[in-house]
């Protein structure tokens, strides 16, 4: 890997992902959250979780309409930073906001449409982020690798739904990241159309050779 | 001849082929360094937005408007609770008022924008005479008292905070409504220049609150002119709002230009917007949950741990009388 041009690219992702963390403990410890600290928190992360989860789908998109490499070595490490901040969203919810009250916990999560939605999410974002490895995609084989990973789209729409159901009115911000997620799906779409009329192209042209041949 | 400085050790000799590689590796840096940094503000910014920052110097207290009546307080100490009152920084940086901003933060930043004087309330609808009060004229008429009251919004977060303003039901005597008076509706402040959201259609503007006539009697409905023993700021609702403390916070109008006595019941904002979500009466109660989340417990500002939610959020004694024979879980 050291002979190759993007060998910064994941560690710049991964620091990177790192700073928005780090500037909402240092605004913390400064009382720079304002008066509910924990409000603001808890917002902040869980929009980072979406924004993550956004940048992870957005990656074979990204290859699909302007023929990027880059954007797929990153993918998995998006995935993984979207996995860790979903978990800290929750254990912001669970421990500072809540108070580690179990009962009112449980009875939120089974009762009320967004936040089953958003733990629904976390929870299938767990077996991902134990077979986010290499060696995971071997032992799975690759076919079943892709089929357990294609629930990242069932995950983003989650997030973006769980955030939906949150507002109170105005609901730009979710529809926005609802629309990334749409026309990243539009753009597999037409990739995977365009992969088979190449296919087809490319046989009619084997045909024709042979043919003349 | 001079000593030359000991050569470095041929170990510390930069290898050949990493000297030939050294424009790379500074490259590379500068490329990592880069990126990250560009990334890292990106997403600060982004995941920013809804939830700006709250200024960091402590928001002053604003001067009495020039011509208004003389500033005295004249009474304090009603309905006293022996808790800590809120932050005056904290009461003036976290605000719902739509109008100037949906962030918690950005009322206070626009705030200014609400000119507080000169500015008239007008009383229409069943009283005696329907009439243009000049605010100053209201203080003249009621004088100011103090009251702190805690204010609990629907959003689950509360505070305690020293209200100052006359009893609304002062104001209902005075004018007189006739028989037929049944219900009372406040109209808030329609003027993009001054409340430049009102350009968007998230709510319907203005916005629009109401009481029944005998929630209006009850000593604890008051109208506020001030706060902290100061003018209200704007995204505090300058410089008349409802303060009704039984009820969640949405209910207390801001900015209010018009009194109307009517018969029917008022159709109001947020009742308006999600019927199933935010009911006409909204008294607190903690039994009563909103449909996306729990009611039964709160989050006091400047308090880590939780409070249970107390009904009519501890005003019961003097408020729940007017609900009698009320199923609360259907009139909520």
């Amino acid at each position: 890997m050291a002979k190759s041009k993007l060998a910064w690219l994941v560690p710049a992702t991964i620091t990177g992902a790192l700073i928005p963390f780090a500037s909402i403990a240092w605004r913390a410890s400064q009382h720079r959250l304002g008066a509910n600290p924990i409000a603001t928190a808890l917002n902040q992360i869980g929009l980072l979780s979406l924004i993550f989860l956004c940048a992870s789908l957005s990656c074979t998109p990204l290859k699909i309409a302007f023929a990027w490499n880059w954007p797929l070595r990153v993918r998995r490490t998006l995935g993984l930073c979207a996995f860790f901040s979903v978990v800290l969203h929750f254990l912001v919810y669970l421990i500072l906001d809540q108070n580690l009250a179990l009962g009112a916990v449980l009875n939120d999560v089974l009762k009320r449409p967004f936040i089953a939605l958003g733990f629904t999410a976390l929870v299938l974002l767990v077996p991902l982020a134990l077979t986010s490895s290499k060696r995971a995609v071997a032992r799975l084989g690759f076919r079943r690798w892709q089929l357990l990973h294609r629930l990242a789209y069932s995950i983003g729409l989650l997030g973006v739904l769980h955030f939906y159901l949150r507002v109170k009115a105005d609901h730009t911000q979710p529809i926005v990241y609802g629309l990334v997620l749409v026309l990243g799906f539009a753009l597999r779409g037409l990739g995977r159309l365009k992969k088979s009329r190449d296919l087809r192209l490319r046989e009619s042209l084997r045909a024709a050779r042979s043919e003349w041949g | 001849m001079r000593n030359l400085p000991r050569p470095p050790a041929s170990s510390e000799i930069t290898a050949p082929e990493l000297y030939a590689r050294r424009r790379e590796f500074i490259k590379t840096g500068a490329l990592y360094v880069g990126t990250s940094a560009a990334l890292g503000a990106g997403l600060i910014s982004l995941s920013g937005l809804g939830s700006a920052d709250p200024p960091t110097t402590p928001a002053p207290l604003p001067p009495p408007a020039s011509g208004a009546a003389p500033w005295r307080i004249a009474k304090r100490g009603q309905f006293a609770l022996g808790e800590a009152q809120t932050s005056y920084q904290d009461i003036t940086t976290y605000n719902n008022y739509y109008e100037l901003g949906f962030s918690k933060s950005e009322p206070a930043s626009l705030g200014f924008r609400i000119k507080p004087r000169p500015w008239t309330l007008r009383i229409t609808g069943e009283v005696e005479q329907e009439r243009t009060l000049d605010i100053d004229t209201l203080i003249r008429w009621f004088g100011l008292e103090e009251r702190v009251y805690r204010m609990r919004c629907v959003e689950a977060w509360s505070m305690v905070i020293p209200w100052l303003g006359f009893p609304l039901a002062d104001l209902v005597k005075k004018l007189a409504p006739t028989s037929r008076a049944k219900y009372v509706r406040f109209t808030t402040l329609f003027d993009p220049e001054q409340l430049p959201n009102q350009e968007s259609h998230v709510l319907s503007w203005p916005y629009v609150e109401g009481l029944r006539v005998d929630e209006a009697m009850n000593p604890l409905a008051f109208l506020a002119l001030g706060l902290y023993g100061a003018p209200l700021p704007g995204q505090n609702g300058a410089p008349l709002r409802l303060v009704v403390p039984w009820k969640y916070g949405f209910k207390g109008g801001k900015s209010l230009v018009e009194i109307r006595f009517q018969e029917h019941q008022p159709q109001t904002t947020w009742n308006r917007a999600a019927p199933a979500e935010y009911g006409f009466y909204a008294n607190v109660n903690p039994a009563v949950d909103h449909p996306r989340w729990s009611q039964a417990s709160e989050r006091r500002i400047g308090e880590f741990s939780r409070r249970k939610t107390l009904p009519f959020n501890g005003y019961a004694e003097q408020v729940a009388d007017l609900y009698r024979g009320l199923d609360l879980t259907r009139s909520f």
